[in-house]
């Protein structure tokens, strides 16, 4: 699948690791997410792959005792950098989580609300921005007769979308996704593995997933993660007919986790 | 998006987060400097009292306006006492209440009666003042006073406690009064204290046959005890300082009697009583130091419960 | 001779027997209280007790300074303490991690919840009242104001802390500043519960007597002068209660009427309103 693009870097990971207090997390990760392109976590629960993804964003940042140590290079410029601006970074890394999160304000408000902090759009631009940010996340045809009812009131995958709405209308370059479909029904993810394949053409995306099919389905760069350690990291074609490593073959195989 | 026009998101975004920060925790700063404003303002209040009477303040039964004779026994004794007959009541019908809604209460019934102990607590203490002082204090001086005067006054030791002639008011009656306002107090805590037993537990112990009581007496309140103490001195805590609804029915008498068909007073209503006719520095103060003197005992009681009860919570997350 | 078994069950039915009695006790004062302020206060409630001033001994009138006193006093103290109760409550469960103050904010104020009121009246007295020299409305509305801080700062921190962390996260994400994510999101989600904790505050303030004595104290006279002594519902029923006037014993109990059934509504009503809404997320 990504053989016939052209492979820019767009984030490198050198000697990443992660403590929660004084448990290490992640140990010694090194690898380089393309641009443009599709990259999968895979792993039994505990591996360190949600870790992994809160380093990005420096999400873990919330929370007392939890520390990265190393370097993320977005552009070439490290994130983990302590003069790097924790919200001018999140604003160009956006997240979708496990659960839909939507805000308790209207479905517009919602999508409004993070293109709002770093651009003064007219009234006229933002209605556009909404309308774009919720046709690229198919939810336009949905959605647009209600923009002004709560966003809680959404099904659950239609809540997902909204979600992916709000991340994509702050127009950031990369897309984290958390098992963003793992509280979904079938056809909802169905919808957002769609929503997946069409988002590639503008952002980097990185999604962690313990859906195995799923990785192979959307991805084109596979890492499997075991105990903070990264396993094996290559082509997703290569990693699912071909791996190199034994645990990995074990892992996808069913024959372990 | 232009760069520069992030940079200056960015700056004011900071910056607005950081006086966004101070100005919280400046209000929860004025917290803490709100006690100790109470504190050093009582105590510069009591100065003349505590420089006139020093320690003799706390054992003199002596209080006397037109002597400038001031001592605290009396109210502080009172104020004891009926805390103390609340307790004796409150106690059990808690437990027995907390017990009802966590445990025999149909569940359609659990969230009305919690609603009714609720709203026990909610009515004024002025109005259980009223009620004591003109509903209670009658039926109880003409149907329930003189039995008590007649079987437990000749008893030997319990005897004197329950000597006089039937007048209503006094400081048992305050102390059933106060009883029936802390109840709700110590009942939800109770109530929330059980809820926090693990089904797990309890189902284990009725699994090896254990009654509903058994359960209850046997895991439920060894589980939950630190809590329910903190829960009880919540409850001492509300009593303590209760002033309405005592200074209607105790009678304000500053006299010290063995019985407790006496008149007598306690801090909280000789201040609600007192303090505005007090005439001269001295008085006032020692009026002040009173209130003084009730806080520093409501906070420590209350310091208590409160530690109690994060004892309770943090072994809770502690073994979860 | 009872069998061991049957004597255990002999046991659990007593015991929870006497726990239903402790139940009914506790519901039968509920009842008797209600019943006696609606057989002594209905019959004095008319159209009187709402539009006349508290009259003089032996002479009819009203409490319409009374009640228009309270109100006043009871909106200022929650407009006052509403605002500081919520951000010091945001403090504790926003930015209260780390550090020494917000544990120890946390433990204070949980005892200033239950501090007597009284005292909180003496500490007006002292600090403000002997400074301007007369009782006031302000004095009054102070001391209930620092009634009200308390419990708003317990239910807002509670309220805060059943706000999701990945909401906390979602906003975060999209590159939202700590102050946005907080007032737009985390405030927003619980303000049902931080209103009923605003409700709650000001069922307990309307009917608290003790912290006006040495306060607002009283006023015979309409006065809406927050710098003069002002009547209020509490202080004028201990009064008339306590006086030995037919008249003003009759319209304490219609006093009494009205305060208790406004306090218990808005009981009610803060309970109800969390109910309904608690459920939406």
């Amino acid at each position: 699948m990504g053989a016939e693009k052209t492979v820019t870097p767009k984030l490198v990971v050198r000697d990443l690791n992660f403590y929660y207090g004084a448990e290490r997390a992640l140990k010694d990760i090194n690898l380089t997410i393309p641009e443009k392109m599709v990259t999968a976590f895979i792993g039994p629960s505990g591996c360190g792959k949600s870790t992994m993804l809160r380093t990005f964003n420096r999400m873990y940042q919330l929370y007392p005792k939890q520390k990265a140590t190393g370097e993320v290079l977005l552009d070439g410029e490290n994130i983990l950098d302590k003069k790097q601006d924790l919200n001018t970074l999140r604003a160009k890394i956006g997240m979708v989580f496990q659960k839909p999160t939507p805000f308790p304000m209207s479905i517009y408000d919602n999508i409004a609300f993070g293109a709002k902090l770093y651009e003064n759009l007219s009234r006229h631009d933002m209605d556009e921005r909404v309308e774009w940010a919720l046709r690229k996340a198919a939810l336009w045809t949905e959605a647009k007769d209600k923009l002004k009812q709560s966003g809680t009131g959404l099904s659950g995958g239609q809540q997902q979308r909204l979600c992916i709405a709000r991340a994509i209308a702050v127009k950031p370059q990369i897309l984290l996704l958390d098992e963003p479909t793992s509280a979904l029904d079938p056809i909802s993810t169905a919808h957002i593995e769609k929503l997946i394949d069409e988002l590639k053409a503008e952002f980097t995306i990185i999604i962690v997933t313990h859906n195995m099919q799923q990785a192979a389905r959307v991805s084109d760069y596979t890492a499997y993660m075991y105990l903070g350690d990264l396993i094996e990291f290559g082509d997703t074609s290569t990693v699912f007919t071909n791996p190199k490593r034994k645990e990995t073959e074990d892992y996808i195989t069913g024959r372990f986790g | 998006m232009p760069t520069f026009l992030r940079e200056v998101h960015m700056k004011r975004h900071n910056l607005l987060d950081i006086l966004f920060r101070n100005v919280t925790r400046l209000s929860a700063f004025a917290v803490l400097m709100l006690l100790v404003a109470i504190i050093v303002s009582l105590i510069i209040g009591s100065l003349p009292s505590i420089k006139t009477f020093g320690f003799r303040f706390l054992t003199s039964a002596e209080w006397n306006p037109v002597t400038d004779e001031f001592g605290a026994l009396v109210p502080i004794v009172g104020t004891l006492v009926t805390s103390a007959i609340a307790l004796l009541i409150a106690i059990p019908v808690s437990f027995g209440i907390a017990l009802f809604l966590t445990e025999l209460s149909p569940r359609w019934l659990r969230r009305p009666l919690g609603i009714a102990i609720e709203l026990l607590a909610g009515i004024p203490s002025i109005i259980y003042g009223m009620w004591g002082l003109f509903v209670f204090a009658p039926l109880f001086a003409d149907y329930v006073q003189p039995w008590l005067i007649e079987k437990l006054g000749p008893l030997p030791i319990f005897g004197p406690l329950f000597q006089g002639i039937p007048m209503g008011i006094g400081v048992l009656t305050a102390g059933i009064i106060l009883a029936i306002m802390v109840i709700p107090f110590i009942a939800s805590v109770m109530r929330d204290v059980f809820e926090v037993v693990p089904t797990l537990l309890k189902e284990s112990a009725y699994g090896l046959g254990a009654t509903t009581w058994e359960v209850m007496w046997h895991v439920v309140l060894p589980y939950t005890k630190i809590g329910v103490a903190g829960g009880i001195m919540l409850g001492l805590g509300r009593a303590l300082g209760e002033t309405m609804a005592v200074t209607f029915v105790i009678g304000n008498a500053h006299k010290l009697s063995a019985s407790l068909l006496m008149p007598g007073n306690s801090i909280s209503s000789a201040l609600a009583n007192e303090f505005n006719e007090a005439v001269g520095e001295l008085y006032t103060s020692a009026l002040v130091e009173l209130g003084l003197i009730l806080f520093l005992i409501t906070f420590i009681v209350l310091s208590l419960a409160r530690y109690m009860l994060y004892m309770l919570t943090k072994r809770e997350g502690s073994t979860t | 001779m009872l069998t061991l078994y049957a004597r255990r069950r002999l046991i659990n039915a007593i015991g929870l027997g006497i726990s239903a009695l402790a139940m009914l006790f506790g519901l039968l004062w509920l009842g008797w209280i209600l019943w006696t302020l609606l057989a002594n206060g209905l019959p004095q409630l008319s159209m009187a007790v709402l539009t006349q001033m508290t009259p003089p001994p032996n002479s009819a009138g009203g409490l319409l300074n009374a009640i228009a006193g309270s109100l006043m006093m009871t909106f200022l103290a929650a407009l006052i303490g509403t605002p500081i109760g919520i951000l010091a409550g945001t403090y504790l469960a926003e930015f209260g991690q780390r550090g020494w103050l917000a544990p120890t904010t946390r433990f204070i104020n949980d005892v200033l919840l239950s501090a007597p009121s009284i005292v909180i009246g003496l500490f007006i007295y002292e600090m403000y009242v002997i400074k301007i020299g007369h009782f006031s409305g302000w004095a009054g509305a102070l001391a209930l104001s620092i009634l009200v801080i308390p419990i708003v700062i317990r239910t807002t921190e509670n309220m805060l802390r059943l706000v999701p962390n990945t909401l906390r996260e979602a906003a975060a994400a999209l590159g939202a500043p700590q102050w946005k994510v907080i007032n737009l999101v985390t405030l927003r989600a619980a303000r049902a519960g931080i209103i009923t904790g605003v409700l709650l505050a000001v069922a307990r303030i309307s009917g608290e007597t003790a912290p006006l004595l040495f306060t607002s104290l009283n006023n015979q006279f309409w006065s809406s002068d927050m710098n003069q002594p002002m009547a209020n519902l509490p202080v004028v029923i201990f009064q008339f209660a306590m006086s030995p006037y037919q008249d003003w014993q009759s319209l304490a109990w219609a006093g009494a009427l009205l305060i208790t059934f406004s306090v218990l509504s808005l009981n009610i009503m803060a309970r109800v309103l969390f109910r309904q809404k608690s459920t939406t997320y």
